[in-house]
Formats: C-alpha cells, sequence, structure tokens
C-alpha cells in the first residue's frame, strides 16, 4: 500500500513538475505547481512528517502559491502571453546539464543506502516512538523552542524584512 | 636640552670632556637657525647671536680636551660610542666619535676657523635677506665637518663626508636665484659624487678584507690582511684616494672648486679654503697605516698633488677675479699637502693643512672685505656693475690708502701663502718640499719648488693689483670705498695674528739659524707610528739631504730666496705698471691666454665628457625611459591589463541564464570532485 | 522508501534546473526554483526518518525563508515589470560590464 502510494504521489509530483515546465501558459504553471506541491505534502505524510506536511499545505499552497497566482493577475500575464522556452542550442545545454545533474545525484544517492543499513537499528521506528511520546507537533517545537530559538526568533525578523522589502520594492513611486 | 648618554670610554685612563657636545652644539645651532629661518627670516638677532655662539662653544670646548691631552700626555684614542647604527650578522656600526690628538687638531682648526668666519658672517651677511637661512646653512656644515673628523670609523666619516658635500652645494648655490650660482652648486655636488664612489667602493673592499669598519680594528688588522705593496691594498687605496681627489680638489676632479667661488665669500673661506678641501687629506692621514703599505698609491698620491700643484698655480698666474686667483691657490696649497702625506710625511702634511687654514681664511676674508668695500661704494654711487666688474682685478688697485687695515692683513697672508719667513707658510711648506725631496723624489721636489716660485709670483700679482698702484675705480667710487666694520676686521687680525705665529710650533730641525722646535710632530707622533714604522720598515729613513745635493737648511733658504725674490720683483713691476682696467683691457696673448683660459680643462671636459653624458642622457630619457621604460613596461603592461580585461568583460553578458549554466556546471565540478574523493 | 525518496528529490531537482534553463518568463523560473527547494525538502524529510527530527526543523526553516523570498522576489518581479512591461528575463541584463 506503501509503496503504491508512494508510486501515485512521486508520479504525480514528477509529472506536474514536468508540465510546470513546459506549459506555455503562466497560470497553468502556477496550477501545475500546486499539483506538485500537494502531491509532495502527500509523501511527507508517508514519509512520518505530518506536520510539515500539513505547512506545506498551508505555508506553500496557502500562501507562496496563492502569492504567484496573484501576481500572476496583477501583471495580467494570465493571456497574451508570448511562448517564451528558449531555442534550440539552451535546450541542449539544459538537457545535458540537467542529465549530468541526475547521473550525479543518482551516484550521490548511493552511499544513502548503506546509511540506511548503517541505521537500521534507529531507523523509522525512533522517529514514529518519538512522536507517539510527544505528538506529532510536539516532535518538532521542543528542539524549536530549545535548541534552535536563536534562530528560530531571527526568522521573526527575516519576515519582517521581507515585509518591509516587498513593500518598499512594489508600492509605486509618489513622486 | 637633551641629554647625551656618556657610556664608559674604551680605553682607561684619559677622560675627553663633554666629546659628544662637540659636535651636537652646531647640529643645535642648525636646529634653533633652520627654525628661525623658516619662521622669522626678517629677524636677525637669534642667528647673529646663535649662529656664532654655537660654534664658540664648542671651540671652547676642543680648546679645554687639547688642553687636558696635553695636560695627561694621553696618547691613545678614546672611542665614545653613543647607539648601534647599523646592525647585520657581522657587520656592526656604531654611531661612535673617537678623540685622539688628529682629531682634537682638526677639530680645532674647524671650530677655531669656523668661530671667527661666523662672526665674520655676521658683517658680511647682514644685509641678506637669507641670514637665518646662511647662519642655519653654515652651522649644519661645521656639524658634519665634525662628524667627519671625530668619526670613530668609516661609514660615520662617510656621513660627515656627504653632510658636507651636501652642505657645500647648498652654500655654493645660496643665491639659487642667479642661474650661474646654482649651476656650481650643482657642479660642486656632482663631481663630489664622483669621488664618492670611489670612497664607497674602498670601504666595501676594507670591509671584505678585514671585516670591519672601525679605524682601531681596521688599522690593527691591516698589517695582516693585506701583504705589503699587494694588489688588494693598491685597490684599495686607490678607491679611497679618488674620494680625496674629488673632494679635495686634485686632478682631475678639480674643476668644482673654482666655479665654488660662486657661494659667498665667507662660505669661500670656510669650506673651500680651510675645512671641508682638507677632508681628503685627512683621510689620507687618518688611513696613514693602509697607504703605508700601498706604496704605489703613495706615489701616486704625491704625484697628483705635486702635479695639481704646478697646475693649479700656473693658472692662477693669469686670473683677474679676485677669489679665483685665490682659490686656484687652494687646489695648489692642497696639492702641496696631499705631496706631503704620500711621501710619508703626515705630520708634515697636516701641519701645512693647520697653517694654510689660517692664512687661506685669512686671504678670502680680506678678498671679502675688499668686496664688501667696494660694493657698498659702487652702491653709494647709485651703480650696480655685476659681480664678475667688481670682482676683477684690473678694476683695483690703490685701495691700500682706503682699506689700510684689510691691505696689512691681507698682506700677511699673501706673505704666509709664499713662504716667506717668518709666516707661517714658510716653516710648513718647506718642511713637504724637504720631505719630499728626502725621498729621493727629484722630480717632484724640483715641481714643487717652481710651483714655491709661481706661488709667490701670482699672490705678489694679486696683493699688488689690489692694494698698491694706480687706482683703477673711478673716482667718484673711490671716496665711498672705507673699512669693512669691526666684526669682519677682528677675524681678520685674529688670522693675520695666527698666520704669523701658527708655524712657530713646528721649526724643522734642520733649519739655520733657528731652534729646532717639533711641538706639532711629538703631539701627533702617535697617530702615525703605525705608519711611519711601516715607511721606516720598507722605504728606510728621510735622507737629510736634497736629491741634489745640499742640505735641507741650505735648500730652504734657496726656496725662501727664490720666493722672496719672485714675490719683490713682482711687486715692484706690478706697482709700477699702468694696468687697463677690465672693460678695456685686451685678453692675454700667447702663453698667458692658456692659462687665462685654465688651460682649457673645463672646455676639454665639457666636450668630452659633459656633452657625451648629456647626449646619452638624452638618449636614455627619450629611447629608454620614455620608449621602454614608460612605453613598453608602464603603458604596455597597462594595455595588456586593459585589453586582458576587455576580452574577459566579454563574458559578462548580463543574461542571467547564462550565469546559471555558469554556476551549474561549477557545481557539477564540485560534486564530481566531492564524489570522486 | 529512503532511495526512492533521494531518487525522487534528484528527479525534482533537475526538472526545476532545467525549467530555470530553459524558460524566460520570470514568474515561471521562480517556480522552478520553488521546485528545487522542495526537491531538497523531500531529501530532507526523507533522511529524518533515518538521522533525526532536526531534518524536519530544517524545513521549517526552508519554508520560512522560501515565504521571504517568495515576497520580496515577486515585489522585485513587480517592479521591474512597471519599468519594462515584461517579466522576459532577457531584458534584464544590468549585471555586465
Amino acid at each position: 500500500m506503501e509503496t503504491f502510494l508512494f508510486t501515485l504521489f512521486g508520479g504525480l509530483a514528477l509529472a506536474s513538475a514536468f508540465v510546470v515546465v513546459t506549459a506555455r501558459n503562466p497560470v497553468a504553471s502556477a496550477l501545475f505547481l500546486l499539483v506538485t506541491l500537494a502531491a509532495l505534502a502527500a509523501l511527507f505524510v508517508l514519509l512520518d512528517a505530518q506536520f510539515i506536511a500539513v505547512l506545506q499545505v498551508i505555508v506553500y499552497i496557502g500562501a507562496i502559491l496563492v502569492l504567484f497566482l496573484f501576481v500572476i493577475m496583477l501583471l495580467n500575464l494570465g493571456y497574451a502571453y508570448r511562448p517564451d522556452v528558449r531555442p534550440l542550442p539552451w535546450r541542449l545545454v539544459a538537457g545535458g546539464v540537467g542529465l549530468a545533474l541526475v547521473i550525479q545525484l543518482a551516484i550521490a544517492v548511493q552511499p544513502a543506502r548503506s546509511l540506511r543499513e548503517a541505521a537500521g537499528t534507529t531507523g523509522p521506528e525512533a522517529l514514529v516512538a518519538l512522536q507517539q511520546a510527544k505528538g506529532v507537533v510536539g516532535a518538532v517545537a521542543e528542539p524549536l523552542f530549545s535548541d534552535y530559538l536563536v534562530p528560530f526568533e531571527l526568522t521573526s525578523i527575516l519576515l519582517l524584512v521581507g515585509i518591509v522589502g516587498a513593500l518598499l520594492l512594489a508600492k509605486r513611486r509618489l513622486d | 636640552m637633551v641629554a647625551l648618554p656618556e657610556p664608559a670610554a674604551a680605553g682607561a685612563g684619559w677622560e675627553p670632556f663633554l666629546p659628544g657636545w662637540i659636535v651636537l652644539l652646531p647640529l643645535l645651532g642648525f636646529l634653533v637657525n633652520g627654525a628661525a629661518a623658516l619662521l622669522a627670516p626678517g629677524r636677525k638677532a637669534i642667528p647673529t647671536w646663535v649662529g656664532p655662539g654655537v660654534i664658540g662653544l664648542s671651540f671652547l670646548i676642543v680648546l679645554a680636551n687639547l688642553v687636558s691631552i696635553l695636560g695627561a700626555g694621553a696618547a691613545e684614542p678614546v672611542v665614545r660610542s653613543y647607539w648601534t647604527w647599523i646592525a647585520a650578522g657581522d657587520f656592526e656600526v656604531a654611531a661612535a666619535l673617537q678623540i685622539d690628538r688628529l682629531s682634537i687638531v682638526m677639530a680645532l682648526v674647524v671650530t677655531g676657523v669656523s668661530f671667527l668666519i661666523h662672526v665674520y658672517s655676521v658683517g658680511y651677511m647682514g644685509a641678506d635677506p637669507g641670514y637665518a637661512r646662511y647662519f642655519a646653512y653654515l652651522n649644519l656644515f661645521v656639524f658634519f665637518m665634525l662628524v667627519l673628523v671625530l668619526a670613530a670609523n668609516f661609514p660615520v666619516l662617510f656621513v660627515g663626508w656627504e653632510g658636507v658635500g651636501l652642505c657645500s652645494y647648498l652654500l655654493i648655490g645660496f643665491w639659487f636665484q642667479e642661474p650661474a650660482k646654482a649651476a656650481a652648486g650643482l657642479k660642486a655636488f656632482i663631481v663630489n659624487r664622483i669621488g664618492d664612489f670611489g670612497f664607497l667602493v674602498g670601504l666595501f673592499m676594507l670591509f671584505a678584507y678585514t671585516g670591519s669598519l672601525n679605524f682601531q680594528q681596521v688599522f690593527a688588522a691591516a698589517p695582516q690582511a693585506f701583504t705589503y705593496g699587494s694588489a688588494a691594498i693598491t685597490i684599495t687605496t686607490l678607491f679611497l684616494f679618488l674620494g680625496c681627489v674629488g673632494k679635495s680638489a686634485q686632478i682631475p676632479l678639480y674643476v668644482w672648486l673654482p666655479d665654488a667661488m660662486h657661494g659667498p665669500t665667507p662660505v669661500s673661506a670656510l669650506i673651500h679654503a680651510a675645512t671641508m678641501v682638507t677632508a681628503g687629506v685627512y683621510l689620507v692621514a687618518r688611513a696613514s697605516v693602509l697607504f703605508a703599505l700601498a706604496p704605489f698609491t703613495s706615489g701616486l698620491v704625491a704625484g697628483v698633488g705635486a702635479l695639481t700643484a704646478l697646475f693649479a698655480a700656473s693658472i692662477a698666474l693669469q686670473q683677474f677675479d679676485i677669489k679665483r686667483v685665490i682659490a686656484y691657490s687652494t687646489i695648489s696649497q692642497l696639492g702641496y699637502m696631499f705631496a706631503g702625506v704620500g711621501v710619508g710625511a703626515y705630520a708634515a702634511g697636516i701641519f701645512h693643512l693647520f697653517t694654510h687654514a689660517f692664512f687661506k681664511a685669512l686671504l678670502f676674508l680680506a678678498a671679502g672685505a675688499v668686496i664688501h668695500g667696494l660694493h657698498h661704494a659702487w652702491a653709494r654711487v647709485g651703480k650696480h656693475p655685476t659681480e664678475d666688474e667688481v670682482q676683477d682685478l684690473r678694476n683695483m688697485g690703490g685701495l691700500r690708502d682706503a682699506l689700510p687695515w684689510t691691505s696689512w692683513t691681507a698682506w700677511a697672508g699673501a706673505l704666509a701663502l709664499a713662504g716667506i719667513f717668518p709666516f707661517a707658510g714658510f716653516f710648513s711648506k718647506d718642511e713637504i718640499i724637504w720631505s719630499v725631496g728626502a725621498r729621493g723624489l727629484t722630480i717632484l721636489w724640483a715641481v714643487l719648488l717652481l710651483t714655491a716660485a709661481l706661488t709667490a709670483f701670482y699672490v705678489a700679482r694679486w696683493a699688488a693689483m689690489t692694494f698698491s698702484g694706480e687706482t683703477r675705480v673711478p673716482g667718484d667710487v673711490r671716496r665711498h670705498v672705507h673699512e669693512a666694520p669691526t666684526v669682519m676686521m677682528v677675524p681678520l687680525i685674529l688670522l693675520a695674528a695666527g698666520s704669523l705665529v701658527a708655524g712657530w710650533l713646528n721649526v724643522a730641525p734642520g733649519l739655520p739659524f733657528l731652534p729646532g722646535v717639533s711641538r706639532f710632530h711629538d703631539f701627533l707622533a702617535p697617530v702615525f707610528e703605525q705608519a711611519e714604522a711601516i715607511w721606516l720598515a720598507h722605504a728606510g729613513e728621510f735622507e737629510h739631504v736634497a736629491p741634489v745635493g745640499g742640505d735641507e737648511g741650505l735648500w730652504a733658504i734657496v726656496t725662501l730666496a727664490l720666493a722672496g725674490g719672485v714675490l719683490y720683483a713682482v711687486f715692484l713691476r706690478v706697482s709700477a705698471r699702468r694696468l687697463l682696467p677690465a672693460a678695456r683691457a685686451p685678453e692675454p696673448s700667447g702663453f698667458a691666454r692658456l692659462l687665462y683660459r685654465k688651460w682649457y680643462v673645463d672646455e676639454l671636459y665639457d666636450r668630452f665628457i659633459v656633452r657625451p653624458v648629456l647626449r646619452a642622457s638624452d638618449v636614455f630619457w627619450r629611447v629608454v625611459d620614455q620608449g621602454l621604460i614608460d612605453g613598453v613596461f608602464v603603458n604596455g603592461s597597462g594595455a595588456a591589463s586593459r585589453a586582458a580585461g576587455w576580452a574577459l568583460s566579454r563574458l559578462q553578458t548580463g543574461d542571467v541564464s547564462t550565469y546559471v549554466v555558469a554556476v551549474l556546471v561549477g557545481v557539477l565540478i564540485l560534486l564530481a570532485a566531492a564524489l570522486g574523493g | 522508501m529512503l532511495t526512492e525518496s533521494l531518487l525522487l528529490s534528484a528527479f525534482l531537482f533537475t526538472i526545476g534546473v532545467a525549467g530555470v534553463l530553459l524558460r524566460r518568463n520570470a514568474i515561471i523560473i521562480f517556480m522552478c526554483i520553488e521546485i528545487m527547494l522542495n526537491a531538497v525538502n523531500l531529501a530532507f524529510i526523507a533522511l529524518s526518518r533515518y538521522v533525526g527530527i532536526e531534518g524536519q526543523i530544517f524545513v521549517f526553516f526552508v519554508m520560512v525563508v522560501a515565504a521571504a523570498e517568495a515576497a520580496v522576489g515577486l515585489a522585485i518581479i513587480i517592479a521591474i515589470f512597471r519599468h519594462y512591461e515584461s517579466v522576459d528575463i532577457q531584458n534584464f541584463n544590468l549585471l555586465r560590464w
């Protein structure tokens, strides 16, 4: 069952990501990005990261992606677009680089097998036990508010800076 | 006030009295006067008192040291080391002063004559706008000269050596607004550089052979480090002598000294007569051990000295500038000194240096007094003739009545220079001539005898043309010629007295009718002991006979008669002749013209050295500097950078996607490296 | 499932890279960057099962940064659009000599 679901959502994510890249209409790209993100949220649940999956839906799909759509519509890019996929030389370059990257990453994944074997005793069971003991949210929240408190607080500053920067950049000049 | 550290003396026994202050006082004077020149050039009170004052104090300290040396009978040099100046591996040089009998004699001459000249300058330069600057330079000069004579090692001596060269340049070109004077300063500096090069090479060689540059170590090690007459010591001393030739204006590097007369007259007296030019003689005497070990160099020193003496004297015969005659006479007398130290008669050379300082400073200052009087007289009648016209002997004559004191003191100097008994020059010059003859150097001896006659000739001509005969100064100007102020006359009188008595410090025992006195020789004997031992071992005792027979006394009388006769004859003849003023006088003809034109040496140098160097410089400037260095190296590398930059900037397309590709390629390479590793 | 997840992450990432290279529309390039971020997130989540909860915490931070970045980045795109009336990345070539 898990394998089935993994294959389903993994395939869905890959396919819709492919469409994001190839779709001519930016709105279509955005909507297929939604599918990719949702499929990844499902994969996160399968991988015992329920809290992150919920965040994925709320933050990524609910906030970031909506922002994308909002900007597309604001700029009237939803129609009368020009095809913007680059010509053949760029496709060859992209293909070559992508192929090389995939090969290298695939090779890089090899050590992960031995990692799993080495960590066999503290495999998914340890994480599941932790989540059962503290709750799915508590497992993430406890280190976040203890060991990672300072970075966590810093993110609030980052967000504040992001808000100010976005306002400053996007507002019309009043002069 | 700066408190000088006085570390423990190197040798026990006699202690010098405040040796550091001898040198330090003129330096302080320089700083004070220099500050005055910069801050308040119009205020004359500070330079007037500080300038001569520091030198006077220095003189008193030197005098105290001299008295205490005489009292204690101290023969060994005392070295005062103040701080380590250079330390590199085995090579160590301290800023050290050496007080011994030779350096104290030199310091006495320097400070004593300088003091009188400083006092004289108060009057002579009183109206000059650069008054404070003048005294600053003068004090600085005395400082460097004292560093030179009191140095305890060659590098410190070299500091003084270069320093006096610098001050010489500054003072000759003191009136730098006039191109000829600035050029004269430059000439002195450049010609001195040639000699300094030789001096430096000599120092390097000395260090290479003896492993030290301290006087005491070098001279102690020299007899072991060098074999007598070997090529090494000969070449080393030849290089050192090249330095002496430059500094002391000997053939072929004498040309700067006559031009140096463009400076203020007291400067000519101080630098180009009494002190700086004697540095070469001092160096040969100081390094007497080295020169004694190199008979060839010593012979060359004597030969160059005798030749220069004759050559310069011959030029002096036909010069008409009141200062130029004395300038050539200085070169000639320096030649005598070199002839003396070249045959191993070091004390005699230094003795002549000592007496010469008196009468040559006197002659220059007297000339200055004449110029001063004439200059003011011309100014009174509202005319401003050129400097050359004022100083031309043909425009003088008969000034004896207007300038009686100047005339008498100048005659005292003239007689001393001519070597007339009982003036100082007689004793010292006679001793040198005799020493050269006693070595069996017949030709040099004859040359020096001839030169003595020539000296009498030109100095009599000089004095007679200035003070005697019919006056050639226009009547209205003549009435306004007055004696210089007291502040200038007192130094003249003191120097005249010195010219009269200084010779009596050392009366050669061979002279007839006179008591033999050898105070000066005895005093310096410990300094030259080592060198004289070497001479004795290899060249033997001085023969007490002249090369052509007759003893010292006989030849002294002959010399005296010769000089006296020439002097008197010339005096009578010049006084009696009606001379034409310079403007109407024809240029001398025949041989006299050759002398008047100074053997065309300046023209020869110009033709064969100066012009080729200038032409080569032009080539170096245009082709090598502008073309190769500026063009190829500097601009070329700049252009190459620009071209490379331009080519590389083509990679910066500004297209973000291209950059992304570049980043990705970089990531792939790094990833491959990480995986491969 | 670890290997599979990591391979999936690699493929997703590569698709994102290819998208960045192929498209000229700045907004779509931005989306491709989001894909790449998500691909990395997936790798973190997959590994966190074996290594510890820190992987999930890291993903949390990545999301925060992505949110801030999206806000600022889109504001930049808006500003540029006002200037050029276009979001074609070929118009943005000021990063040169």
